[in-house]
């Protein structure tokens, strides 16, 4: 097990403790917060509030993956290379506007829910994934490009073979960046009343209760440290060849 | 084998990069397109292998116009090496050398089976070099790497864009002989291009060389030096080096005097007649001792035999 796995068990297991713990912990908060009642978030259980989290992410960041790397590759073919400026102003601006404001404008259009949320979170995640897909396309050596054409391979085979691959990283980089933001910022989806870690959070605030708002953001950091340290795991094999004495025999050639 | 027909390509608004350009290209030649930048020698190998498509004019390889042949089966015919090697990063050397066998979908120990086979002609150990990346090699073994890739699926043609143009001296002189080693043994029809005259003098069996889009003059090697067709030539094969370019040609072998002695450390028949001279001036004698291959002496060779009678 390498280093990096070994923190990406530590971080799962401390996520995972804290969901089973926080709702035992009465004692320990009585002690920091002396002199009040309602010291724990029960409304709903921490486990539930961080599966209803992880699926609004996971479905906004897949959709902003798909979205995201989508555009990225079609502004590189020849008949989407002039729309790339305009890709890039729109991505620009959609990172300007601050979710609450998406939020606020899409909810009396939409309607309460996690709808607007979804659309907010989906519109915030793009311009990472799709900035990194053109940096790791843009990244590929002109040289390889040209030989893998001159050798006979297909623009299909270029892409799935030298491309991709080659600009993996700094796609997978991108991604990263965009879940990891998107973990902090679900958690604004609950002032529209989406179920999320952000809840208690919320709720704290507008009532004036310390205790909820510190267990919401104690669960939220730890699960983007979590997921920022799945990453990590993931992006180490994409990065194998460039290591001092990788080694790798023919069976993993897959044309 | 390569029949390129009044073939003309203009690139935006300058000057036509190749222009009216006819050129035949017969089975087994080594043929070096050579020129300053800008004349037009690339984009003419280009246009053999479908990279760049020509405005005007046909070219027709093996009796085939290439125009009715997809351009990827074309070039899974033609062997492509060019300047940085364009190796694939993230393969090792054996996936890289597999390339086109795999895109020809050989079966797997066919593909392995030619891999071992071209690393050693490359004089790569096959267990040495087979599993490491690009990165961990020097440039030399990348561009070994490169050529083997470019000639796995045993193309019928060679097209190497100045493929030893990043190298230092030494290992490009070894790589030339390489070449012309594996040209010798697989008569293979190759094109290759270069801006370095000693380059072309060395390798080429017949010389072209362009300029604006067009050829100035062609032939052997010692018929540019003989006689350059104009000043142009004249200043390209080196002027005041003509004479020097002239021995690098011929071997010691050829004016070598049978069963003569001298004193002194012998050199080798293979030499060319340059590194002779060179070898006179620098140990100020006028005759050296010869050995052949095997190092058995072969006989003398004297300064005044550097001179054609």
């Amino acid at each position: 097990m390498s280093r990096t796995q070994r923190a990406l068990s530590f971080c799962l297991l401390a996520l995972l403790g804290l969901a089973y713990w926080l709702p035992r912990a009465e004692p320990v908060f009585a002690v920091l917060f002396p002199g009040r009642d309602r010291l724990i978030y029960r409304q709903d259980t921490f486990v539930d509030l961080l599966v209803a989290h992880l699926w609004i992410v996971g479905v906004s960041s897949g959709l902003a993956a798909l979205a995201g790397v989508g555009v990225a590759l079609a502004v590189r073919r020849a008949w989407g290379r002039a729309f790339r400026p305009l890709l890039e102003t729109l991505l620009a601006i959609s990172q300007a506007l601050p979710p609450v404001a998406v939020l606020a404008v899409a909810t009396p259009l939409i309607g309460f829910g996690p709808l607007p949320a979804l659309i907010a979170l989906f519109l915030y995640g793009l311009l990472p994934i799709a900035q990194g897909t053109l940096a790791g396309l843009d990244s590929v050596p002109a040289s390889a490009r040209e030989v893998a054409c001159g050798l006979g391979m297909t623009p299909a085979q270029i892409l799935r073979h030298v491309e991709l691959p080659l600009a993996s990283p700094v796609i997978l980089a991108g991604i990263r960046t965009s879940v990891t933001i998107n973990i902090g910022t679900a958690a604004l989806a609950s002032t529209v009343g989406v179920k999320t870690l952000g809840l208690p959070i919320i709720i704290g605030l507008s009532g004036f209760n310390t205790p909820y708002v510190v267990q919401g953001a104690l669960m939220v950091g730890l699960l983007a440290l979590t997921v920022d340290q799945a990453f990590a795991v993931l992006a180490q094999p994409l990065r194998r060849w460039r290591e001092p004495d990788g080694q790798e025999t023919l069976s993993a050639l897959t044309l | 084998m390569i029949d390129i027909s009044q073939v003309s390509k203009t690139f935006g608004s300058a000057g036509p990069a190749v222009d009216d350009l006819s050129l035949h290209i017969a089975t087994g030649e080594f043929v070096v397109l050579i020129g300053a930048s800008g004349s037009g020698k690339s984009t003419t190998l280009r246009m053999i292998n479908r990279l760049v498509e020509p405005d005007r004019g046909s070219i027709r390889f093996a009796g085939v116009d290439i125009r009715q042949i997809k351009p990827e089966a074309l070039r899974r015919r033609m062997g492509y090496a060019i300047q940085s090697t364009g190796l694939f990063p993230h393969w090792t050397v054996a996936q890289n050398i597999a390339t086109v066998p795999q895109l020809l979908k050989w079966s797997k120990a066919r593909v392995a089976d030619r891999i071992d086979e071209l690393l050693t002609l490359l004089h790569l150990d096959p267990d040495a070099f087979r599993g490491r990346y690009p990165h961990q090699l020097s440039g030399g073994q990348q561009q070994r790497v490169g050529v083997a890739r470019a000639l796995a699926a045993d193309p019928d043609v060679l097209l190497m864009d100045e493929p030893f143009g990043a190298l230092d001296p030494v290992t490009r002189a070894t790589l030339q002989a390489e070449l012309l080693r594996i040209h010798a043994l697989s008569g293979k029809t190759v094109v290759l291009v270069t801006h370095d005259i000693d380059e072309a003098l060395q390798l080429g069996s017949r010389i072209v060389l362009m300029n604006h889009g067009r050829i100035v003059q062609q032939g052997r090697p010692i018929d540019l030096l003989r006689h350059p067709a104009n000043t142009f030539v004249h200043d390209f094969v080196g002027r005041t080096e003509i004479g020097i370019r002239l021995l690098a040609l011929d071997r010691v072998a050829s004016r070598l005097r049978p069963g003569e002695r001298a004193a002194g450390e012998p050199i080798s028949a293979e030499l060319s007649l340059r590194e002779a001279l060179s070898a006179f001036v620098a140990r100020r004698v006028d005759r050296l001792p010869v050995v052949d291959e095997q190092g058995r002496p072969a006989g003398a060779l004297c300064f005044d035999d550097l001179l054609e009678r």
